[in-house]
Parts: C-alpha cells; structure tokens; sequence
C-alpha cells in the first residue's frame, strides 16, 4: 500500500481540545490553573535571566565566550520554549510544533550557523523576553490575588488572631471574587499567547506546502509543454502532411484532367483516401487531448464509454454531478490508464468502477478481482498521481500480491456551478 | 427529380459541410426538404410528416454537445422508426447503444468520413430510409475486438464484422471473393456458436448481433 499524502494547513492532528477531565470541580480548575500560573512566573525569571546571557552572547561573539554562552544557553531556551509548547498544547488542545531546522550530522560551528538562521530557535529567544516581562505579569495576576488572601490566612492561623481573618475577609474578599473570574481566562489567554509565539506548525506547514506546490506546478508546466510538442508533432507528421499531400494529387489531377481522364480518377481518388486518413490522424489527436464523449457526457458518460471496449465486464456505479472540466479530465484519464492496466496486466474476470461526491472531496474507485501485486512506482500509475497532484488529489493502490487490485483516487473539489 | 424521390432532412452547422452533403444528395436523385444549421431549427424540422430520412450531425449549436442525437432519439419516441442517419467527427459505441436502444431499425451511425465514398454513403441512405441498419465500421470494430470470440475462426469474425455493419449476404460475399452459400454457412456457424436465434432479415440480424456485442 502506497499513498501519497499532501500536508493541510489547520489540520489539528490527533489533539482533542479536552483540557479538563469531566468532573473536574471550577474550584480545583482554578486552584490547578493558578499553580500553573505560579509555575508560568517562576520559569518566567529563569527565562529573563537566560535572554538577558544570550543577548549579552552577541556582542561577545568576536571572542569564544559568545560561542561559549550560546552553545549552553540555545538547547536550555529550547527546553524552556519545549515545557511551555507541551503545556500550552494540552491544555489548548492544539498543536504547537517546534519545528527546529536539524542540526545531526553537523560541527558545533555548522550547528550554531544553522541555529542563527532557524526561526524556530529566534521564536525561542523572543519567547524568553516575552515570558521573563509580559507574560510573567500576565501569569502573576492570578497567583496574586489568590495569594494575597491566602498568606493573611495563614497569618491569622499562626498568630491564632481574628484581625487577620478579618482582613483578609474585607480586604481581600474582592480579590478572591476577581481571581474566581481571572484564573481561568488570564491563565487561557497565557497559554495562547504563548502557542502564537512558540507555534511554528502554520509556517512550517505553509512552507512545506508552497514547497510542494512549486514541485506539481513544475512538473505539471513540463508535462504540458511536452504535450504540446507532441501534438505539433502529430499535426506535422500527420494531418498536416496529408492535406498537404492530398493537394498536389489534386492539382496534379486538375492537369490532367483532359488529357490523361484515368490517370486524373486514380489521382482524386488517391486524394480522397488521404483526407481520411487525416481526419483519422485528427480523431485520434484529439481523443488524446480531450475525447469528444467526456466533453458531451462528463466524467460518468466518458468512463461509461472507456468501460465499453474493456475486453471484461466492467460494473459502472458513479452518482456524480458534473464537475469543473481540468478535474473531470484529469479522474478521466487516470481512470482510463487504470482500466487500460486491468485489461492488459489483471487477468481478471470482472472490474468495477465506483465513486461518490460529499461535496468536498470526488472519491473514484477501480477495482478487478485479478492477480495483484500491481507495483505503485510504475510509469503508469505514477503518471495518475502527477496527474492528480496539480488538484491536490492523491492515489491509493491496494493490490495484494494475493490477487485484486483497488486504486482510490482522491480529489478535493468543490462544487461551483 | 423523379416524384417519388427521397425526401431528406439535413441537420449540419459547418456551412461548408452542410453544403456538400446538400449538394451530393441531390446529385444522387434525393430531395433535400430542409437544411438546418441548430438543434431548435432541427425538432422544428423533424415535425414534417412527410420526411424519409433526416440526415443529422450529432454536434449542433448551441451547446455543440449532443444536440443532434437528443433530437433524434426523442423524435423517434414521437415517431418510432422513423429514419435516422447521424453523423459525426467521432463514433462513439455509446452513443450507438442509444440510437440502437429502441430496438427498431432505420438507424445508421457512421463518420463523416465515409461521406467522401459517395456511392457507398447514398446506399446507407437508401438502406435505412429502407428499414436498415447501418453502423460505422469503426464502431463495429471497437465492439468485436473488445469481445471474447475465441469460438469464431477468422473468416467467420470478418463476415460478424461485415454484418454488424449492415450488409447483405450478397455484399458480405461480394466483399470476401467467396460465394453467398459459403456466406450462409459462416451466419449460421456464428449464430449457433453465439446462441442466436436465426432470422432471415437483414435488419434484424444487424440487431441481434449489436445487442450481443452490448451484452
């Protein structure tokens, strides 16, 4: 089984957004969001202390200290920025990807080079000031206001006198009223904060995905500048030639009409034979570029009339509406390779072709009960996949070496007319 | 034109073309009562009572999809067994199987090629103004090759081809330089071999065969 899969921007993975267990009392969702705050402010100085050294590290770069420095400090604000991620990713239930650029295989100098040029690691260092200033306020709210009344409490207990109870009741009643209502969008608000700073995901999903882009916008331009060169070529061998043959028979004919009346027949006729052989030449051009059957009928009729010449029964099922013609042609021919495949490779007695269209995604399956073992690095069903590869639409071959073969195409198209 | 020449419907959209065709007709002793260039000039067309034939391009404006066959095979609903020859850049078994679909005859299907051999495209005029049924050989070949005939020795799949065509005995014969008995003898090989019910008449023959091909 192969499958060629193309990365989606917002896919959210295998995180389910589930940061409190069901049962969970508000009271222990708060107190728990606090001791995270707290955690959030002390890992906020160890952060300031660790930006304020690596800022220090750049003027000292012309000596080995710099060096020195950033080698310590980049890996330990990698595993700071590496606790929040993870918690900002549980309790978000979001993704929040590192995506360092690697540094394995390198020198300790390559490595600091390739440290200089990643985002991943300069989000780490902003991320240090942003958690050492801002965010550690952002942590200390909620921590305070529940501190406050706490220490008058335990102060009130220690010295075993009413007064304090008293004021932390007056005093501090408001304050344990706003931090039943800050916790938890404060500590929230932190979180997300800190996943906009950390998150490299959406980048490095965008850049993966211009990167593939380019690729299938290449090899599609490739591919139809070859299709345009063979079809000068046909023309010019073929149609072309003929008419152009056709002609001087004709000519030939009209002089000789009088004097030679036989030979002048024999001529026309010879021109004749040769339009229809360039039409023939012109009909199967044009099959190649886009069969007049699939421009009438659609993809359902096109496939109904690529199943009558397969030498098999062919079971057609596909309750399709009409879809934009690139994609139609496209499913088209790849279709028509895979039913080429099962005629001459399958040995088999039945195939089917299936579809369906959940106004997303066009699913077409061709299947037969034949031998298997059909290789998915082929020319011909990795012609299906750079087909499809411009639509976003991948190719799925199950053929066990057991017997059967399916392929699953897989376009995403939505409906626009 | 003798009186009770061929009245003739022809439905093209490529003047060029559709002059030819006019012109070639008419040189044969057909009259042709109308030629219309779009589909609705066209089931306008075919409403005449007293038409033979109605000589149609599948492609017509406005859409240039499959106008000309839509028209066609509705107005046989209208009118079953009325004569139909359509023509096209393409043959297409499919489009084939629908004009056959009604199961009647005077349905010819062939490329506008063949037009370029007068005498053989007046006589599938003639033969299925008559009743008959004349499919082009491309389609014909498209649906033999696609078959299992293992059973069929080579003569008797040419002599199929030939009938799935629509010819007589006497052309099959004429075409293969053999005699019209040796001709019967390959029919009734390749009906028993196919599990066909025999039948003498031409039209229905072409029939049982397509229907098989489809099957």
């Amino acid at each position: 089984m192969a499958s060629q899969q193309a990365p989606r921007v917002g896919d959210t993975g295998a995180y389910a957004a589930a940061p409190d267990p069901a049962g969970t009392s508000p009271l222990a969702t708060r107190l728990r969001l606090t001791a995270l705050s707290a955690g959030h402010v002390g890992a906020g100085v160890g952060a300031l202390a660790l930006a304020v050294i690596m800022l220090s590290a750049f003027p000292a770069l012309f000596g080995v200290a710099g060096f020195l420095i950033l080698w310590l400090t980049v890996p330990l604000a990698g595993l700071l920025a590496g606790y929040h991620r993870r918690t900002a990713a549980r309790e978000l239930g979001l993704p929040v990807g590192a995506h360092y650029l690697d540094v394995a295989g390198g020198n300790p100098i390559t490595a600091l080079a390739t440290w200089v040029r990643d985002p991943a690691r300069w989000r780490d260092f902003a991320f240090c000031w942003y958690s050492g200033t801002g965010g550690l306020i952002l942590s200390l709210v909620p921590v305070l206001f529940l501190v406050g009344p706490a220490v008058h409490m335990i102060l009130g207990v220690v010295f075993g006198s009413w007064l304090w109870f008293t004021i932390a009741a007056v005093a501090y009643g408001p304050s344990l009223v706003a931090w039943w209502f800050v916790a938890v969008p404060l500590t929230r608000a932190r979180l997300r904060a800190d996943r906009g700073i950390l998150d490299h995901s959406l980048v490095y999903t965008l850049e993966q995905r211009v990167e593939q882009v380019e690729q299938s916008r290449s090899a599609t331009v490739d591919h139809n500048e070859a299709e345009l060169r063979r079809i000068e070529r046909d023309l010019h061998d073929g149609a072309q030639a003929r008419i152009a043959a056709a002609g001087m028979n004709m000519g030939l004919a009209e002089k000789l009409v009088h004097s030679d009346p036989d030979a002048a027949t024999e001529l026309l006729r010879e021109a004749r034979d040769t339009t229809v052989n360039a039409l023939e030449d012109l009909r199967t051009l044009v099959r190649g570029i886009h069969p007049p059957v699939l421009a009438d009928r659609g993809l359902v009729g096109g496939v109904e009339a690529l199943a009558i010449p397969i030498p098999i029964p062919v079971t057609v099922a596909l309750p399709l509406p009409r879809l934009p013609a690139p994609i139609e042609s496209a499913v088209y021919f790849a279709v028509a390779e895979c039913l080429a495949n099962v005629a001459k490779h399958a040995y088999a007695s039945r195939a089917w072709v299936t579809g369906s269209h959940d106004g997303t995604t066009l699913r077409v399956t061709i299947g037969d009960d034949g031998l298997g073992g059909a290789d998915p690095r082929g020319t011909g069903l990795s012609g299906i996949a750079r087909r499809l590869a411009p639509f976003d639409g991948t190719v799925t071959v199950i053929s066990p070496a057991d017997g059967g073969t399916e392929i699953r195409l897989e376009v995403p198209c939505r409906l626009t007319r | 034109m003798p009186a009770d020449a061929l009245r003739a419907l022809v439905a093209e959209d490529q003047a060029l073309l559709r002059v030819g065709l006019v012109r070639i007709l008419e040189i044969s002793g057909i009259r042709v009562t109308a030629a219309v260039q779009t589909a609705a000039e066209l089931e306008e067309a075919l409403t005449d009572e007293q038409l033979d034939i109605a000589i149609v391009d599948v492609r017509l404006p406005p859409t240039f999809t499959t106008e000309g066959l839509a028209a066609v095979v509705h107005a046989r609903t209208v009118r079953p067994g009325l004569p139909v020859l359509v023509l096209s850049q393409f043959v297409e078994p499919l489009y084939a199987r629908e004009l056959l679909a009604a199961g009647r005859g005077a349905v010819g299907y062939l490329l506008k090629d063949r037009v370029v051999d007068i005498d053989g495209f007046v006589a599938a005029v003639h033969q299925v103004a008559g009743g008959g049924t004349v499919l082009d050989p491309e389609v014909v070949a498209g649906l033999v090759s696609a078959r299992p005939l293992h059973r069929l020795t080579e003569r008797e799949r040419q002599v199929l081809t030939l009938m799935a065509e629509g010819r007589s005995n006497t052309a099959i014969a004429a075409r293969l330089f053999v005699t019209e008995k040796a001709v019967d003898k390959h029919i009734n090989n390749i009906f028993i071999k196919l599990d066909l019910p025999p039948t003498a008449d031409d039209n229905r023959r072409v029939l049982a065969v397509v229907a098989w091909l489809n099957a």
